[in-house]
């Protein structure tokens, strides 16, 4: 066990580091779903969590097919990178239904040198729905501890795939010009999540700008609380960068604007979501009725103190179930 | 009266200029009537030999053209006034015709008189060739700047050969062969800007580029197809009212996809058959054909193999009566259906182009690379069950060996020294030109390019002043950037061939990923600058629907960009594609580093592939492995005990 600790601790170290061989080996630790990997998985997260820093930021990034998440991202990421910090970034493709395989292919549109400070994870979403992969939570987590900007890119948002929500402090919506997802959106709900708004391929001109004050019309009719965060809406392009800037102070702006008191609340929330994902996948719905249903395990989350592994554990105990 | 021969040309070059311009004399003497320049990677992609992406690759699959002095010596006693002279060249296209131009005018060769083809067309660069540089707006501008100059300055130059022929060597079928080609060579048109009365001379100047495959009656239709079509294009769409300026003018290569590694000698009836496609309609006959040697699927082809090929040309020509006859296809129902399917499909495809914005949007949206990466699917697989018969290959696969493959080697090996001996003669070149001169060209360059003037009388400037090819690029991206095609990989839907194997192999993936703790994932890789990917795209594809997880991120990566690649995606297992000959440059290294197994797959002669093993390659395959299922299960068996998971 001494051996095991101070193996743990080496590679707590090595991530912390910022070292990409560490942070590989410990995202495969994470991401391994055998049940006998949940012990060293609560320690190494533990760990992890411990000691990182309360300002790193986790910024999310969904929308369509082919609005430009991933060109999107590469842009604001070169811009951290610039400035100095370093990124990781989790990258969500979907799962083929039928064979359970996947083609990985946002890192052909985010192109960085090896010696740059960037790391950047594909994983495929599995049979998850919602956004996110299984491990998205977890490696998160690890990529939080090594870098100072956390960056995770959904597979693109149907109708229900809103997680992104829960796992992103800053969520940031990029819609086409003129593609009529503006009203599927309103529709859906999923205006309601973003904190920034970016209509993407602005230099498509006339379009885009029809598109812009569809949205800003659409939020001026929204009813706000007083103090709350109302989102902006961006007109941006990757290919000539016009707008990035504008995206990237508007996320600056957004942390401070959590900073002033409900950053926590976010998190507990985001704690709460992981240790309910990890506990529906093992137990289903049923397990969630033994555990006293969500609003009581929610309650019971934010009581636990710890990692969302421990709150995971909690829960189990509470069911009267094995982990 | 009797039809004049086509042009005979043989697509060649390697090594340095010195050993291709003797490669060409010697070509010309046993008869070759124009010259068809094969260029190396980095000469392609606008880098000078002695840059590090340009390791492995000098001399290779071309001639290494560093500047004049090597447009000079690969020209040497050539007579510009009378040859006619075909460069494969696209992204540098502009600086190359720069340097040909310049070498004539050395030579006192009025501009007037040069004759030949620039190939010119990047739209099937990000299609299939992978030899693009500028993002696909930048390249049509340049595109247009080359046929504005050549309709004005050099007359006789064919400025573009909009390319069908890469489409069919990446699975295209004949409708999409037709309708891609002429939707790009539309949208070029529409980009050109002269007066209303000059249309009809830059019409005129647009020639093609086919590919012919086995199935040779069928080709003979889609030249057919293609003929009317740009007849009736250049009248409707352009108003061009001379019937000459509107005929389909066509150069060919014939197929290389269907050339097979097994019973090679089978490829020489093959090659003899698909020139029949494009020399038997005398209304929709070729201009200039050139065929692939029996051994391409080998290596590259030694000058006794590219003889054997222009024989055949000249067989067909001088021995065979076909020249002596009128279009003998006129009045045949059958051909008339046939031709008039394939065109009505290629009107609707084209329709669909010009839905989603015309040839460049769909470049851009991946539109046209998905439907092709489709079709390439649809034929591996049906080779695969059989159902598409490749003799010697799927069928009749019982035989004597072949007595070609007797001897020492069978391949012509391009020598190591050749790329040492190219980077000294550079820096040389380098040392020896005036700077001051080269920093004017190169002022006049970016001042053209900031300005938006046409570039080409500043290229022909710097040529003279012997700026280099990485220079002369490098000026051009600092302002047009640099662009990733899309790979066309994500979204393809691809209908199995069969069911019950495929659903064998995810079963055992299913059963690895549980030992392993999660889904088994690789990374498919193309290092160096080849961009060939179909062969990487169908892996990716078919990894992917016997359920991996698999990363691929395109062409043109270094080996450092690799292995960091696979880091940190903790990939199990990496497999690269190499068809430009630098396997032993690329592979061995990346093995060494990334420290999980690596396979490799191109075109590897025998004694490399026994090499590269032992230097720590998992496993090699070559086009004889053409069953995609066979190789998906090896993959997984390496994976699996490299990681303990057997």
């Amino acid at each position: 066990m001494a051996q095991a600790d101070a193996e743990l601790e080496s590679l707590v170290r090595a991530v912390r580091a910022g070292e990409h061989a560490a942070i590989s080996a410990a995202l495969a630790h994470v991401e391994d779903s055998r049940p006998d990997m949940l012990e060293l998985q609560r320690r190494l997260i533990g760990r992890l969590e411990a000691d990182t820093p309360r300002e790193r930021a986790v910024v999310g990034i969904t929308g369509p097919p082919g609005a430009g998440k991933s060109s999107l991202a590469g842009r604001l990421i070169a811009r951290w990178l610039a400035a100095g910090a370093s990124v990781g970034m989790v990258a969500v493709d979907p799962s083929s239904r039928r064979s359970g395989g996947a083609l990985l292919g946002d890192r052909a549109r985010l192109r960085f040198r090896p010696e740059e400070r960037v790391f950047v994870r594909s994983m495929a979403a599995r049979d998850q729905l919602g956004g996110l992969a299984p491990a998205t939570r977890a490696a998160v987590a690890v990529l939080r501890a090594a870098c100072d900007w956390v960056v995770v890119e959904t597979v693109g948002v149907g109708q229900s795939e809103v997680d992104v929500e829960t796992v992103a402090e800053t969520v940031v919506l990029v819609l086409q010009p003129g593609s009529g997802d503006t009203l599927q959106f309103m529709k859906a709900g999923i205006l309601e999540i973003p904190d920034v708004l970016v209509v993407h391929k602005w230099d498509l001109g006339a379009l885009a700008e029809r598109t812009r004050a569809d949205l800003e019309g659409w939020l001026a009719l929204t009813q706000l609380a007083a103090g709350a965060w109302r989102p902006p809406v961006i007109g941006a392009s990757s290919e000539t960068q016009e707008g990035v800037e504008a995206v990237a102070r508007a996320i600056d702006a957004h942390r401070a604007h959590l900073a002033g008191g409900e950053l926590d609340a976010r998190r507990t929330r985001a704690r709460a979501a992981w240790a309910l994902e990890l506990f529906a996948r093992r137990f289903g719905t049923l397990g969630l009725e033994r555990a006293g249903g969500r609003a009581e395990a929610e309650r019971l989350c934010a009581k636990t103190p710890g990692s969302a592994l421990d709150a995971f554990s909690a829960l189990a105990r509470r069911a009267g179930l094995p982990e | 009266m009797a039809d004049r021969p086509w042009i005979f040309r043989t697509y060649s070059g390697h090594s340095t200029a010195r050993a291709s311009n003797e490669l060409y004399r010697s070509n010309l003497a046993k008869g070759q009537t124009g010259l068809s320049i094969a260029f190396d990677l980095p000469t392609q992609t606008g880098y000078d030999s002695d840059h590090p992406l340009a390791a492995g690759e000098v001399g290779k699959v071309g001639v290494p053209i560093g500047s004049i002095e090597d447009m000079d010596d690969l020209l040497r006693e050539i007579p510009l006034g009378r040859m006619n002279t075909s460069m494969t060249i696209n992204a540098t296209a502009a600086w190359l015709l720069a340097l040909y131009v310049a070498v004539a005018e050395r030579r006192k060769v009025p501009r007037a008189e040069l004759q030949g083809t620039t190939q010119n067309d990047i739209v099937k660069e990000y299609l299939s060739r992978g030899t693009y540089i500028f993002p696909p707006r930048p390249s049509l501008e340049l595109t247009r700047q080359i046929i504005e100059w050549t309709v004005a300055s050099v007359p006789k130059w064919n400025p573009i050969n909009v390319c069908s022929y890469h489409l069919q060597e990446v699975g295209a079928t004949p409708v999409q062969e037709v309708a891609f080609a002429l939707a790009n060579a539309m949208t070029v048109l529409d980009a050109v800007r002269v007066p209303k009365a000059e249309l009809g001379a830059v019409f005129g100047r647009i020639s093609f580029f086919c590919n012919a495959g086995i199935r040779f009656i069928e080709e003979i239709c889609k030249v057919r197809a293609f003929t009317r079509m740009w007849d009736k294009i250049g009248l409707e769409r352009y108003g061009v009212t001379d019937k000459d300026l509107r005929r389909f003018r066509y150069g060919v290569q014939v197929n290389s996809l269907g050339l097979t590694e097994a019973q090679p000698e089978n490829n020489v009836p093959r090659i003899a058959l698909e020139a029949l496609g494009v020399t038997l309609s005398r209304d929709a006959r070729c201009r200039a054909l050139q065929l692939p040697a029996w051994n391409e699927a080998l290596g590259l082809p030694r000058p006794w193999d590219q003889q054997w090929s222009l024989r055949i040309q000249q067989i067909l020509a001088y021995e065979t009566d076909m020249l002596e006859y009128p279009d003998i296809f006129e009045g045949s129902v059958v051909i008339e259906r046939k031709t008039a399917e394939i065109e009505a499909g290629a009107w609707a495809e084209i329709a669909r182009i010009e839905e989603l914005g015309g040839a460049i949007a769909a470049v851009e949206s991946g539109y046209m690379k998905q439907k092709l990466v489709e079709s390439n699917a649809r034929r591996v697989a049906e080779i695969e069950s059989g159902q598409r018969v490749v003799v010697g290959v799927n069928k009749f696969t019982e035989g004597e060996p072949s007595l070609l493959l007797q001897g020492a080697s069978s391949i012509l090996s391009v020598d190591d020294a050749a790329g040492r001996e190219q980077i000294e003669r550079l820096r040389a070149q380098r040392a020896k030109r005036s700077k001051p001169e080269v920093e004017s060209a190169l002022t006049g360059l970016r001042d053209a390019l900031k300005a938006g003037t046409n570039l080409m009388e500043a290229s022909v400037r710097c040529a003279h002043a012997g700026v280099t090819t990485g220079e002369w690029s490098d000026a051009l991206r600092a302002v047009y950037g640099e662009y990733r095609a899309p790979t066309g990989v994500d979204s393809a839907v691809v209908p199995r061939g069969d069911v019950a194997q495929l659903a064998a192999i995810r079963a055992r993936v299913d059963e690895v990923s549980k030992k392993l703790g999660r889904r088994l994932k690789l990374l498919v890789g193309k290092p160096g600058l080849d961009g060939h990917s179909s062969g990487a795209e169908q892996i990716a594809i078919f990894a992917r629907d016997a359920g991996m997880e698999v990363v691929y991120e395109g062409i043109r990566l270094t080996p450092d960009e690799i292995v960091n690649s696979a880091l940190q995606e903790g990939v199990h297992l990496i497999g690269l594609s190499i068809l430009s000959g630098s396997h032993l440059a690329l592979a061995p290294e990346i093995a060494r580093r990334a420290r999980i197994p690596v396979i490799v797959g191109g075109i590897i002669p025998g004694e490399d592939a026994e090499k590269l093993r032992a230097e720590g390659i998992a496993a090699v395959y070559t086009p004889r492995d053409y069953d995609v299922l066979r190789v998906l299960r090896e993959i997984v068996d390496i994976a699996a005990a490299a990681h303990g998971a057997s």
